[in-house]
């Protein structure tokens, strides 16, 4: 001590080691003591153990199970070592206010105000046009990053692929034949030549039923629709797009997996259950000469959910 | 400056330790912050962990996401898969999704990795959630802290967003419909949702772009801001210093608990450990996403029984069992039955999250500063907001899966619609007078929280019973302890360690830690 006469010694001198703040929490230290060596020794082997199974090339849940187990161990004898064996406490450190004193604040604020606002008000005419300069930078620096990203909607989403006299095609590009499907059952199709196509897959998509042996009407105006028993409604839901792809044959409902809208079949797709606001778009069938099933035209609304532009 | 005649090369009484420490403070000047930083006091309440696991599973995420990119192609070219998962053979799938599985099965460790990533997406989520709900039922978003909490919320949302992105990279079909789903939510935003949706996505859906542009996203941007963001939320939280409990020898003007070094970087390194191994462990063992199984997406093909992950449930409930309520007029569409629950709903939880501190103080006129946390039932009003909040948060949760519930229980799904539309409205009504109510009961209870003292009955061998005091519980007796400043720990070092003569305060000793 006599040689650091000149230091004042920084370590708390009035704990001593006894004191119950350096205890550790464990009431037998050496029973943790052993424990935690035992996780520590466990988390190695099994580390050891996940190179092993890496580079035999084991099933993944071993590599897993070695390499969590290993941390696990690890960091569980870790905890262990910091709660019961180290120092327990507790410990206080004092906690100063952040603000500072009146005068330093008003410093700050001088600087600001008085400072940086007398040079803007000695120059209005030129704090103005700087804003403005900055704003217009802001707003212009945007177009490029928002106008690049895609094109206009413009009528987009009113149309599909589906016009007059456009083929029904399964997803294979068969095209679909009155004499093809048995009454009750259903089918996807696409316009011919658009099965393949994102667009085809994602908005042209239709469910084709046969709900009857004879000409169909689902709603008064759609007498020529459904000919031969055949409806067709598009298969986007008009909740929030997913392909309406469950058809309930004995009630003649299509019910959508996503959020459970129903819509009857027979009743022009009206929806009966769900969140669905709209029937699902029909469109008009027609039947050639060879008996293949055309579209008389394209869906008569925009398919799928709605949008702002959609009146 | 008498500094510049220091010998600070030489080996001084710490060794080489010594000698690179003073090597670093000649450049950097870290000794007296860095000692500062050692004595850091963190509060042992247990609850104060809950953070922890948000940042180390995202450090989880970090590692496994960086491996995940070596092997993703973020591609919507469709090709012909021919790896080694037979049942998928020959089939057509984009080859985001066909990377998707080579990475899970071709890969060594890939998928474990792929696994350990998406359990930890999960964690992560719910660990912000968990540790929000924690500072929110205890005070601590109270001036000065209210920066923070609108850090930490904003991380909340970020977390979500970055989830729904990476459950939408491998483009199965549930994810895929999930995009799809999201699409939907874009357009139903009145005047501007048809833009923004076709310039997210470069067109109508699905377009070619969008699986590139998630990807950019969830591997660099929102990992950069959540980043940033984690950054701010800790300095915040070492410049203000924690809050803690009230108790003894705790006041608003300090901290108690256990110092950073050694104690508490011992238990939070374990604790790192832990995390992932409990991460690994469950990807080793818990299926998650099994994509092989969904198959790939492809826009006019739909599965049974879709569901977002956790965190996006309380969205697609609300969307399930809102009414078709689509406004139709003056040559406009608005599609309310998706606008009121997916935009509008999450729009005003959050904001009304954002603006808790603000609503609180306003309400209360407390505008000092705090840092003891309240007990909950101190504050039974916002106790029971959160709690009702909670609830309705919860039902909307349950109601993500009306069709899950209607099979496995042989119900009709119109009786689960309805049971729901009216559990979403009534449990939170009941649940705010209720937990106000047990708040309010709590608060007459004295000695709440605290262990009972049990009393060691003994008959003496008159047959007296005599009843005395058992003694204090160790651990008790440990928390009654006066708290004293952090010691360096050394025994053997007590007098060999020097320091300025002026940081001498009352005690003999003692370093007194200075801001």
């Amino acid at each position: 001590m006599s040689d650091h006469d000149q230091h004042t010694p920084v370590s708390l001198r009035g704990v001593s080691a006894d004191d119950p703040h350096m205890q550790p929490a464990a009431r037998r230290p050496g029973v943790v003591e052993g424990w935690i060596g035992v996780l520590f020794l466990v988390g190695i082997i099994l580390l050891v153990l996940f190179a092993v199974a890496f580079v035999m090339n084991l099933a993944p849940w071993t590599l897993g199970a070695t390499l969590g187990g290993g941390a696990v161990s690890l960091g569980a004898g870790l905890i262990a070592w910091g709660k019961y064996l180290m120092p327990r406490g507790p410990f206080v450190e004092e906690r100063h206010p952040l603000a500072n004193s009146e005068a330093d604040r008003d410093a700050f604020a001088a600087a600001i105000v008085e400072r940086g606002g007398g040079i803007i008000q000695r120059r209005k005419f030129l704090g103005g046009l700087l804003g403005t300069g900055m704003g217009v930078f802001g707003v212009v620096s945007l177009f490029p990053l928002v106008r690049s990203l895609g094109p206009m909607p413009k009528g987009t989403l009113f149309h599909t692929d589906w016009t007059t006299g456009s083929y029904l095609v399964d997803i294979t590009g068969r095209r679909v034949n009155v004499t093809d499907l048995a009454v009750g059952s259903i089918t996807t199709v696409y316009p011919e030549g658009f099965q393949n196509t994102d667009n085809g897959q994602a908005v042209d998509q239709t469910v084709l039923i046969r709900i009857s042996n004879e000409n169909f009407t689902t709603m008064k105006g759609r007498e020529t629709w459904a000919p031969q028993g055949y409806v067709a409604y598009s298969k986007l839901c008009t909740h929030l797009g997913c392909p309406v792809g469950l058809y309930e044959q004995q009630l003649q409902l299509l019910v959508c997996p996503c959020h459970q809208s129903m819509f009857n079949v027979a009743n022009g797709a009206l929806p009966n259950f769900g969140p669905a606001p709209r029937p699902l778009p029909q469109l008009p069938l027609m039947v050639d000469s060879q008996g293949y099933l055309q579209s008389q035209s394209d869906y008569k609304e925009p398919v799928g959910p709605g949008f702002w532009e959609r009146s | 400056m008498s500094t510049t005649s220091r010998e600070s090369s030489s080996a001084g009484r710490y060794g080489k330790v010594g000698q690179v420490l003073n090597e670093l403070d000649d450049r950097l000047g870290v000794a007296k912050g860095g000692r500062t930083f050692l004595d850091k006091i963190f509060p042992d309440h247990w609850s104060f962990m809950l953070g922890e696991i948000a940042l180390y599973s995202f450090m989880v995420l970090m590692l496994t996401g960086v491996f995940l990119t070596l092997y993703y192609v973020p591609s919507q070219t469709v090709v012909t898969y021919n790896g080694s998962y037979l049942p998928l053979f020959g089939q057509k799938m984009s080859e985001a999704y066909a990377s998707t599985v080579n990475l899970s099965f071709a890969v060594r460790g890939g998928l474990l990795m792929r696994q350990m990533h998406h359990w930890a997406a999960d964690i992560f989520a719910g660990a912000i959630v968990v540790h929000m709900a924690r500072i929110f039922f205890t005070g601590a978003f109270r001036k000065p802290r209210e920066l923070n909490w609108t850090i930490g919320t904003t991380l909340l949302i970020l977390a979500i967003a970055n989830g729904f992105l990476g459950y939408s990279l491998p483009d199965d079909l549930v994810s895929g419909t999930g995009i799809r789903i999201m699409y939907s939510i874009i357009l139903s935003v009145p005047v501007v949702g048809t833009y923004v949706a076709f310039f997210l996505f470069g067109g109508n859906f699905p377009g070619t772009d969008i699986l590139a542009r998630f990807f950019i996203l969830h591997v660099l941007v929102i990992p950069l801001i959540i980043l940033g963001l984690v950054g701010a939320h800790l300095f915040l939280l070492v410049r203000q210093k924690h809050t803690q409990f009230p108790g003894p020898g705790r006041t608003e003007n300090n901290v108690v608990g256990s110092p950073m070094f050694p104690v508490f970087m011992a238990k939070t390194t374990g604790f790192l450990m832990f995390v992932t191994g409990v991460i690994a462990l469950l990807g080793a063992f818990a299926q998650i996403n099994p994509i092989w199984q969904f198959g790939p997406y492809f826009a006019s093909r739909i599965s049974y029984a879709v569901q977002p992950d956790w965190y996006m449930g309380f969205l697609d409930g609300a969307l399930r069992i809102f009414p078709a309520w689509e406004f139709t007029g003056f040559g406009h569409t608005i599609p309310l039955e998706v606008t009121i629950p997916a935009v509008i709903f999450p729009g005003i939880l959050f904001t009304a999250i954002f603006a808790w501190p603000a609503i609180e103080r306003r309400y209360t006129g407390d505008n000092a500063l705090h840092n003891l946390l309240d007990r909950p039932h101190n504050r039974p009003k916002r106790t029971a907001a959160g709690v009702a909040v909670t609830m309705l948060l919860t039902m909307l949760f349950i109601a993500s899966s009306t069709d899950v519930i209607a099979n496995y229980f042989k119900i009709s799904l119109n009786t689960v619609l309805w049971a729901m539309r009216v559990l979403v409205i009534v449990i939170p009504l009941l649940s705010y007078p209720l937990a106000y109510r047990i708040a309010k009961e709590m608060q007459g209870v004295s000695g709440i929280g605290k262990r009972k003292v049990t009393n060691v009955v003994v008959r003496t061998d008159e047959g007296e019973y005599v009843a005395t005091p058992a003694p204090t519980y160790v651990d008790d007796a440990h928390h009654e302890l006066d708290p004293v400043p952090v010691p360096t720990f050394i025994d053997g070092a007590l007098d060999e360690v020097a320091g300025e003569p002026d940081t001498l305060e009352t005690t003999p000793g003692v370093r007194r830690v200075e801001r």
